[in-house]
């Protein structure tokens, strides 16, 4: 057995801690014997929720995030309190103030950063302490100095108008002192906001009670032994009894300057987290990554989540690229939201604004290259897009819907609630498929699912029909104060393979892997993933066609035996009856098969066809053949039916003829293989008797012989009317368009997402370029491949109830006999 | 020679392996009791208990992998090996031993 690895951590804070618990929490992390020194005598805290200790809405002792038993409990040697004095590099030690050396084998330095203090006249005495009445705002010492010395004070000042100033100045005032805040700039939190924003922002915070001094810069400190106001560089004076200084940070490098390391403003890092010299990392706000020094807590944690990956996991390549930053204020009664660029770059950027100032609202958004850049959202205005979704876009990078109102506020129906989730009390069911309050999906937060993937895992939330994920997703953000993380599986085409669909369509290709097992082989290690099996199976059929090497184990059991399974294990068997027009002669064969086996439900459908439900898995194959009907592919992810008006033959409204379009359509596109079912319908007038409009793509028939169509329709989960993607003329080119969206849909939407969700994602512009105006060049290309996927089909029914796959396709319980019994019987 | 069985239990022949195809499952009555086979693609055989702690559904219909068998009702995930659940807080599966005889017959042992 190999000497376990030392790793030592300079810093017991945010990200030192963070790295830690992700380093035990990982295979690998068995391998080390872990060190932690850290200058404070704590164990670790929650140091952003410091503002509510101030505040009183927190007690110190529950902004613990680890007590000292924890570093116990995981074999962790803790040094609360032990600071570090030098560290020699070339000897793989550290030295501690006492004078003793720890060795390493590998070094992380996390030593945080101080508070910047100006240099004002008279603010540190004779022994470099500040005055008395001063304070900074940084650890949990400082919050309960400024606690205890609050309860005599009258008057305080916050120096800095930042973010944890304004958040200082707001405990502050709600522990009952009279507070004033003044800021060097003419406005408020000048690096995240723009004039505008700071100036809304400065009302609100007026009313809360806090006085203003904006564009004032601070001079002096006055005061003998204790403080007693301040001077400004306009010769003006504010008296005071108390001063919080909130005027930035300084990244702690002494140490590792001193030991010779590359430093500039912070500790030099490369994409690897390593510094300059060897066996060496740093994180957190003492590092500095491609010239940027990150001071928000979500950079810390996703450095710390890199490193750790990195130290347990010697084949990890994973780099750090650098941090996107969205932050909210953490002020009662002030709602404020800011990712990335708060000015437009150049002429190109595209900037959305909504405000209406007098009720404090204002919303910011900075477009580039059709991706979110740069967002102010301040304010709560209910009824609109909730914040969580624009920093999910911002982080994610994800295409913008064409209109941009949509980003704002909701259309077609999406994510209309009337009241934020934050207002809901705990016991309110949020995800109504499985039951699941939002408490339950609090504590799970508060537990640690931090990823939307890990809490929707965790508590099933939004794992049904998915329609409550956006809330699921707001009440993550509210309950980790921005500390969310962003799971990079949720790009994934499927969760074992950590590729998006089109890398992953490009390697199935150039490596010619035909079969999901062959998948798994060259691209998992071997490693099956049952999660992932049915997904693969759908993209082969897709990329291969004919060509696809069909496993059946990697199909989901309605594929495996062409029928839908019901809750009782039972099945319903769906004939296809083309544009829902059927005729006596298939009526009574139908009726004859309900009796002759049984059925215990024969019901008509939505999709005008009848379903035969409550069949038995042994039953099927007979039933299929005294059907002699083709299957209607009711119980998979495929074109499903197209159902139909009377259209123009007998309505007396009739402007097309719907009826025969429906069965075209039905009788070339049946079938085929797509990320989800695809419902269609048409309609012979504007009527929509057929409901054409929420479908996933429907035709509607207009005056003067044309036909309207239109895509990613809904009227499921969400209701979404479809948009339109062109006019035509003919049938002709109805099924040439219909089939063309479907070919672009099969290769391009993610498994199980809906046409609506993809057409939204997309944009109807965009899908209007590619498909109608041939933007790409892909037009004839997608026409060929889906007269291939036509051409390949063939009716399951009829194929497997002359031939099963293998003698127990339909098997429902093999009988066993008893060989030998156990002495006694 | 095999250890003797335990009191009480009875050990069952289920035929050849090769009524189930690599990587499914199959359903088979043991007397009045029901109970699901697994063949993984690597030859591995697991038995459990046939229908799911949650809603009844027929686990045998289930898609495995990596030992780990998910329910097709409501996608409720087992450990085929113990039986455990995996990010559900239903009871676990009950297991039985399985094992296979020269000819390729599975062979399953009920206990109690």
């Amino acid at each position: 057995m190999t000497r376990k690895q030392r790793l030592v951590v300079i810093g017991n804070g945010m990200a030192g801690a963070r790295l830690v618990e992700e380093i035990v929490s990982r295979p690998g992390g068995e391998h080390y014997e872990i060190t932690v020194l850290g200058a404070e005598p704590y164990g670790n805290y929650n140091r952003i929720l410091l503002s509510g200790v101030l505040a009183g809405s927190y007690c110190p002792e529950h902004i613990f995030l680890h007590p000292l038993s924890w570093y116990q409990e995981h074999g962790i040697r803790l040094h609360a309190g032990r600071a570090v004095t030098a560290i020699d590099w070339q000897g793989h030690r550290v030295q501690m103030a006492d004078g003793d050396w720890e060795s390493y084998d590998r070094l992380v330095i996390a030593t945080g950063s101080s508070p910047y203090l100006p240099p004002l006249e008279n603010l540190l005495r004779e022994d470099g302490r500040l005055i008395a009445g001063a304070f900074t705002f940084r650890t949990l010492d400082d919050c309960q100095a400024l606690l205890a010395y609050s309860s005599q004070a009258r008057r305080a000042v916050v120096i800095g108008g930042g973010l944890l100033g304004l958040e200082a100045a707001s405990g502050l005032r709600q522990r009952g002192l009279e507070v004033h805040l003044v800021h060097r700039s003419p406005h408020l939190l000048n690096l995240q906001l723009d004039s505008v924003g700071g100036a809304i922002l400065a009302r609100l915070v007026s009313e809360q009670g806090v006085q203003l001094h904006l564009g004032k810069e601070t001079v002096a400190m006055l005061g003998q032994d204790r403080l007693c106001g301040l001077r400004f560089s306009d010769g003006s004076e504010l008296a005071c009894d108390l001063c919080v200084i909130a005027t930035g940070t300084t990244p702690n490098i002494a140490l590792a300057r001193a030991a010779g390391l590359a430093v500039k403003r912070g500790i030099i890092i490369d994409d690897d987290l390593a510094c300059s010299v060897p066996d060496i990392f740093a994180i957190g706000e003492c590092a500095e990554h491609r010239g940027q020094t990150y001071g928000l807590v979500a950079p810390l944690w996703e450095q710390a989540r890199i490193l750790a990956e990195r130290l347990t996991d010697s084949t990890s390549r994973k780099q750090y690229t650098g941090s996107a930053i969205s932050t909210r204020l953490k002020v009662s009664g002030l709602d404020l939201t800011v990712m990335g660029d708060k000015e437009p770059a150049g002429p190109d950027d595209e900037v959305i604004t909504y405000a209406e100032p007098t009720r404090g609202i204002y919303k910011k958004l900075i477009i580039r290259e059709g991706r979110l850049q740069g967002a102010i959202l301040l304010g709560d205005l209910p009824g609109s897009v909730p914040a969580a979704r624009l920093v999910q876009l911002f982080h994610r990078g994800d295409p913008l819907p064409a209109n941009r109102v949509e980003l704002l506020f909701p259309c077609n129906g999406k994510n209309q609630q009337a009241v934020s989730v934050a207002e809901l009390p705990d016991d309110t069911q949020i995800c109504n498929c499985n039951g699941v309050s939002k408490g339950a999906i609090l504590a799970a937060v508060r537990a640690g699912k931090r990823s939307l993937k890990a809490l929707c895992d965790a508590t099933r939330a939004a794992t049904g029909c998915g329609s409550c994920k956006s809330q699921v997703q707001e009440l993550l953000v509210l309950a980790c104060e921005g500390e969310v993380v962003e799971d990079p599986s949720v790009h994934y085409y499927v969760p074992a393979i950590p590729l998006t669909k089109p890398e992953l369509v490009r390697v199935i290709k150039e490596r010619g892997l035909r079969s999901v097992s062959a998948v798994f082989q060259a691209l998992a290690n071997g490693q099956e993933d049952p999660t992932s099996k049915a997904g693969l199976a759908s993209l082969l059929k897709t990329i291969w066609g004919k060509d696809y090497e069909d496993e059946r184990d990697a199909r989901f059991i309605n594929d495996r035996v062409h029928a839908n399974i019901q809750k009782d294990g039972t099945f319903s068997v769906v004939p296809r009856i083309y544009g829902g027009v059927t005729t006596p002669e298939q009526l009574r064969r139908i009726a004859d098969v309900a009796e002759k086996y049984h059925v215990p439900l024969v019901k008509i459908t939505g999709g005008q066809r009848i379903d035969l439900v409550g069949v038995r898995k042994e039953q099927l194959p007979a039933i299929w053949k005294d059907l002699g009907m083709p299957s209607g592919h009711a119980y998979t992810k495929a074109f499903r039916t197209c159902k139909t008006c009377l259209g123009s033959d007998f309505c007396r409204y009739g402007l097309g003829d719907s009826t025969t379009l429906g069965i075209k359509i039905e009788k070339r596109y049946q079938g085929i293989e797509m990320p989800h079912k695809v419902k269609l319908a048409t309609a012979g007038c504007p009527r929509n008797c057929s409901e054409a409009t929420t479908k996933d793509l429907g035709a509607v028939a207009i005056e003067g012989g044309r036909w309207e169509i239109y895509v990613g329709g809904a009227a499921g989960s969400r209701v979404r009317k479809g948009d339109l993607l062109c006019t035509v003329n003919t049938h002709e080119e109805v099924l040439l368009y219909m089939g063309r969206f479907m070919q672009y849909y099969r290769e391009n939407a993610k498994y199980q997402e809906r046409s609506y969700d993809f057409v939204e994602r997309i944009g109807i512009e965009q899908l209007r370029r590619v498909l109608v105006e041939d933007a790409e060049g892909i037009c004839a290309r997608l026409d060929r491949d889906i007269q291939a996927a036509v051409e390949a089909y063939v009716d399951p029914w009829q194929r497997e109830a002359e031939q099963p796959v293998t003698p127990t396709q339909f098997s429902e319980a093999l009988e066993a006999t008893p060989i030998s019994l156990g002495a006694g019987n | 020679m095999k250890a003797p069985l335990p009191p009480g239990a009875v050990c069952y022949n289920l035929g050849h392996i090769s009524r189930i195809p690599r990587g499914e499952g199959r359903t088979y009555r043991l007397q009045d009791r029901l109970i699901a086979v697994f063949r993984s693609r690597n030859e591995e055989l697991f038995a459990t208990q046939a229908h799911c702690p949650h809603q009844g559904g027929p686990l045998a219909d289930g898609i495995i992998g990596d030992g780990k068998v998910i329910c097709p009702l409501h996608a409720f995930k087992f450990d085929l090996r113990t039986g455990a659940p995996l990010g559900n807080s239903c009871p676990g599966l009950r297991t039985y031993p399985v094992s296979l005889d020269a000819e390729g017959n599975i062979l399953v042992t009920v206990e109690d």
